[in-house]
């Protein structure tokens, strides 16, 4: 049996209220009130599609051995770097082995589905085991569009496999229609859209029942056998309506709108496990995405999933919320506002890529040492060990510190350090069970900063060196307040 | 065991320039006016100066590497010139190249001069050197600033000691209202002015819960000392001269930032450079026979906890002997007589010679309104880098044979 073994999700914690943007924005543009319900998941300024894909993917191999994985794909269309291999860069921060197959699947809200469909593919050729594929798209839209209320920002991971699988696969159907709803140029930021109604009409009213017609003839099944209709919309309506024309309106998946907003290549996994976390065994889920053609796939549920250990998903990420209303710490985060940041912001950004490479476990895996001598964990990894009733030479093996919880020593947040969000929160953290780091904070208001308080270490986005088209990344410390 | 630095080497003569936002004078002009003022000092001619130690921290940004603008400007007859650079301790290490130089017999005359021009940035606090951090460190460490790094030492040392931040945060507002005040008395500091404990603790804060008031201002500034062993300032005619009666340094190992055994409450450095120091001064007991001292207090923070570093306050004492006024002026043991960093300024190189200077002023009698009774004994102190990362520096200078 091939099919999928465990997933993951991450929704940036921060949800900008709709109507946040009506209220700066309507003036302007009346018409985005039709679309104002409810929030929008939006990244803190240092989260971007590889950020997110990464923690999703963390959240995906709960329980796993990390070992196993032979093959990570990545679906985007946000890619931060156009040619440095992104997916390698989740192998990095993920710290598996090397040996493993990376590939990035892009240029297409089809991306998510692309590279899942690989991933069975090589599964049941038999030439993977285990392919964790992660979908991730941080999207922008202009101020005051229709695609601004739409977009949310988010990421989904699964682990294909042949061994405890919680989802069987069943099949595929795919098209490929050179249908532009919109499109993104090459160095271009937005997205040029075509009539909405179009859109609605020839787009997701043909292609999506064109894809699961087709699913359903080439397994055999009925609609009536199905128990969930997953696809992404930017229509509420229009998903009422194909369900209407088809027979399944009331096994629709919920399109998220009013919670999260539609993540684009990641949207359709997003969904997807939103459903999963809500199914049951001998449940057939039809998955299918939306992005010049569609790829629908059919899966069902097994008993394994009553096994998988616990993890956050599509609901657990969506419950993590802190809902925000300033639309212009938005725009701010988003690098749509061009604020005066100082001559202090001025500093040079180059990266050592011989340095990055050196020590790329270190500072994309948070991997340190631990002395074989004394058994005291560092960070980092030193030659000497730092324990200083030990100080033993070349003592030290890698010891893995991204999934340690610790708690704060001290900390501070910093109104002259040059930050989009400021003040700049940052101490030490203390990591339970030995080792420290002095970290950047994030998730987080200084006002809610104590000692003691407990923090979890999330891979995050440190600075933009933009005259060389560079985003350098390392972990962060989140605080965790009761509510969190 | 090392003998030790104590009553082998006089100072001559020292000299500090006006600190401040020197817009008018370049990194030259502040070497030479603290250096002639030197000269006239020690009434020596400057080609008697046989060797010279220069220190700057962030060169980049005034005068460019190597000693050679010290040797140029000052016109120094081809001597070997060195510049020493060892964060907010590079002042001090200038001066113990010097001392040390003509305590070895390898100079009978050493010039040790500090200078940072640190206006010439177009913008508030220190330079942010980005990538420029270092090559490793730039890819993973926090961006912090200097106020940012200190301010942690606040929340943890409260935590430590069971103390109500407002107890802390009121406690480093008088350490910061008595330095103003001595300050106010100085013709050679950058900030004159006296503020009071309440606006210290209204001011905006810079990076919490340090505010305006709790932060040292950046300034431009030059000293020096021109120095000779014991001996030779006898023969050379001087009388009632100062010496150096202990000069330790003491660098972190990598232990607070990276072992689980430091709290971010103290400065391990800083005592154990003081227990070395009183060691070779012969101090027995420093909350009694330290005259007075000039801290590092680059932050009130600092400063309030180097007292407990120092073994003048006992461990979590440092509050009750600040709110008794101890280290005012009239206190049992003043310090920052001069105004210290809050009111002159921390141009880096110089800070720890202009620290000297005062204690060489008032060990002469010659420091005016701000003149302390009878010194004899006089501590300075320099802790350069983070909490967590440091180098201290402690210099201990009296009244020779006294």
């Amino acid at each position: 049996m091939v099919g999928i073994t465990a997933y993951g999700a991450y929704i940036p914690q921060q949800r900008l209220e709709r109507m946040a943007i009506f209220q700066s924005m309507g003036w302007f543009a009346p018409a985005i009130i039709q679309f104002a319900q409810g929030e929008k998941a939006t990244c803190n300024w240092d989260e971007d599609a590889f950020t997110m894909a990464v923690a999703a993917s963390r959240d995906c191999v709960t329980g796993l051995d990390k070992g196993q994985i032979d093959a990570v794909y990545l679906g985007s269309t946000t890619l931060p770097f156009a040619d440095r291999q992104n997916a390698g860069m989740v192998v990095a921060a993920m710290n598996f082995k090397p040996e493993v197959v990376a590939s990035d699947y892009t240029g297409s809200l089809k991306a998510g589905t692309g590279a899942l469909l690989a991933a069975l593919d090589a599964v049941r050729a038999g030439d993977k085991r285990s392919v964790l594929v992660t979908a991730s798209d941080r999207r922008e839209a202009k101020s005051a569009y229709l695609y601004e209320m739409w977009f949310g920002d988010g990421a989904a991971s699964l682990v294909v496999g042949s061994d405890n699988v919680i989802a069987e696969f069943k099949g595929s159907y795919s098209v490929s229609r050179d249908f532009i709803d919109h499109y993104r140029g090459a160095d271009h930021k937005y997205d040029y859209t075509w009539e909405e109604r179009w859109i609605r009409d020839q787009g997701y009213g043909q292609i999506i029942p064109e894809v699961i017609n087709g699913l359903l003839a080439k397994t055999g099944l009925k609609i009536e056998d199905i128990s969930k209709v997953v696809f992404p919309c930017l229509f509420k309506a229009e998903m009422r309506n194909i369900g209407k024309r088809m027979g399944f309106v009331e096994k629709v998946s919920d399109n998220l709108h009013e919670v999260c907003g539609e993540t684009g290549a990641a949207h359709p996994l997003v969904m997807f496990i939103n459903e999963l976390q809500d199914s049951k065994p001998g449940d057939k889920i039809i998955v299918a995405s939306f992005g010049q053609g569609s790829d629908a796939l059919l899966f069902e549920v097994t008993d394994a999933i009553a096994d998988l250990p616990p993890r956050k998903g599509t609901r657990g990420a969506l419950a993590n919320r802190k809902p925000v209303n300033n639309y212009q710490k938005y725009l701010k985060f988003r690098d749509l506002l061009e604020t005066e940041m100082g001559i202090r912001a001025e500093a040079p950004t180059q990266t050592a890529l011989t340095v990055l490479y050196r020590d790329n476990k270190m500072l994309m895996g948070l991997v340190g040492g631990k002395c074989t001598k004394c058994g005291t964990p560092q960070f980092p990894k030193s030659p000497i060990c730092v324990n200083p009733d030990c100080n033993a030479f070349h003592s030290q093996e890698d010891h893995e510190f991204a999934d340690s919880t610790g708690y704060i020593k001290a900390f501070t947040g910093d109104l002259l350090s040059v930050s989009v969000s400021p003040p700049n929160c940052y101490g030490m953290v203390q990591f339970e069970g030995g080792g420290r780091i002095m970290a950047d904070f994030t998730d987080c208001e200084v006002g809610e900063l104590s000692v003691g308080q407990p923090v979890v270490m999330t891979m995050r986005k440190r600075y933009e060196d933009r005259d060389r088209g560079f985003h350098g990344y390392f972990w962060k410390a989140i605080p965790q307040t009761a509510q969190g | 065991m090392a003998t030790g630095i104590k009553d082998r080497v006089a100072i001559i003569g020292m000299g500090c320039c006006r600190f401040g936002e020197r817009w008018d004078a370049g990194a030259e002009n502040l070497m030479v006016e603290a250096f002639e003022e030197a000269l006239q000092d020690a009434k020596i001619e400057k080609n008697q100066i046989d060797a010279a130690w220069f220190s700057t921290c962030m060169p980049e940004i005034h005068l460019g590497q190597s000693a050679l603008p010290c040797s140029i400007t000052l016109r120094l007859p081809n001597i070997p010139v060195t510049r020493v650079e060892n964060y907010c301790a590079s002042g001090t290490e200038a001066f113990r190249g010097a001392t040390y130089a003509v305590a070895a017999g390898a100079s009978d005359i050493a010039l040790a001069i500090g200078v940072e021009k640190l206006k010439d940035t177009g913008y508030g606090g220190l330079p942010n050197p980005g990538s420029n951090a270092g090559s490793q460190r730039w890819l993973w460490s926090p961006a912090m600033t200097a106020p940012g790094s200190f301010a942690q030492l606040a929340p943890a040392y409260a935590n430590k000691h069971g103390v109500d931040p407002k107890d802390l945060k009121r406690a480093m507002a008088h350490v910061s209202a008595k330095s103003h005040a001595n300050g106010a008395k100085n013709p050679k500091a950058h900030l004159r002015r006296a503020v009071s404990e309440d606006t210290i603790m209204a001011a905006p804060l810079i990076a919490a819960p340090l505010g305006l008031f709790d932060c040292c201002g950046v300034s431009d500034g030059s000293a020096c000392a021109i120095v000779t062993t014991v001996e030779k300032a006898k023969e050379m005619g001087y009388k009632d001269f100062v010496s150096v009666k202990a000069l330790q340094l003491s660098l972190s190992n990598g232990t607070e930032v990276g072992h689980d055994s430091w709290d971010f409450d103290h400065f391990i450095t800083t005592e154990i450079a003081a227990k070395r120091a009183y060691a070779e001064a012969g101090v027995k007991n420093p909350r009694d026979e330290i005259s007075m001292m000039e801290v590092h207090d680059c932050f009130s923070i600092t400063e309030l906890v180097t007292y407990e570093d120092l073994q003048i306050s006992p461990r979590g004492g440092a509050i009750k002997d600040v709110m008794d006024g101890f280290y005012d002026a009239d206190g049992g043991l003043p310090c920052q007589i001069d105004g210290g960093l809050k009111c002159f300024g921390h141009p880096i190189g110089a800070s720890g010679l202009r620290m000297l200077y005062e204690m060489y002023l008032q060990l002469h009698g010659r420091a005016e309104d701000r003149q302390l009774s009878d010194p004899k004994l006089g501590l300075t102190h320099n802790l350069g880098g983070m909490p967590f990362m440091n180098v201290a520096s402690i210099a201990i200078i009296g009244k020779h044979g006294v």
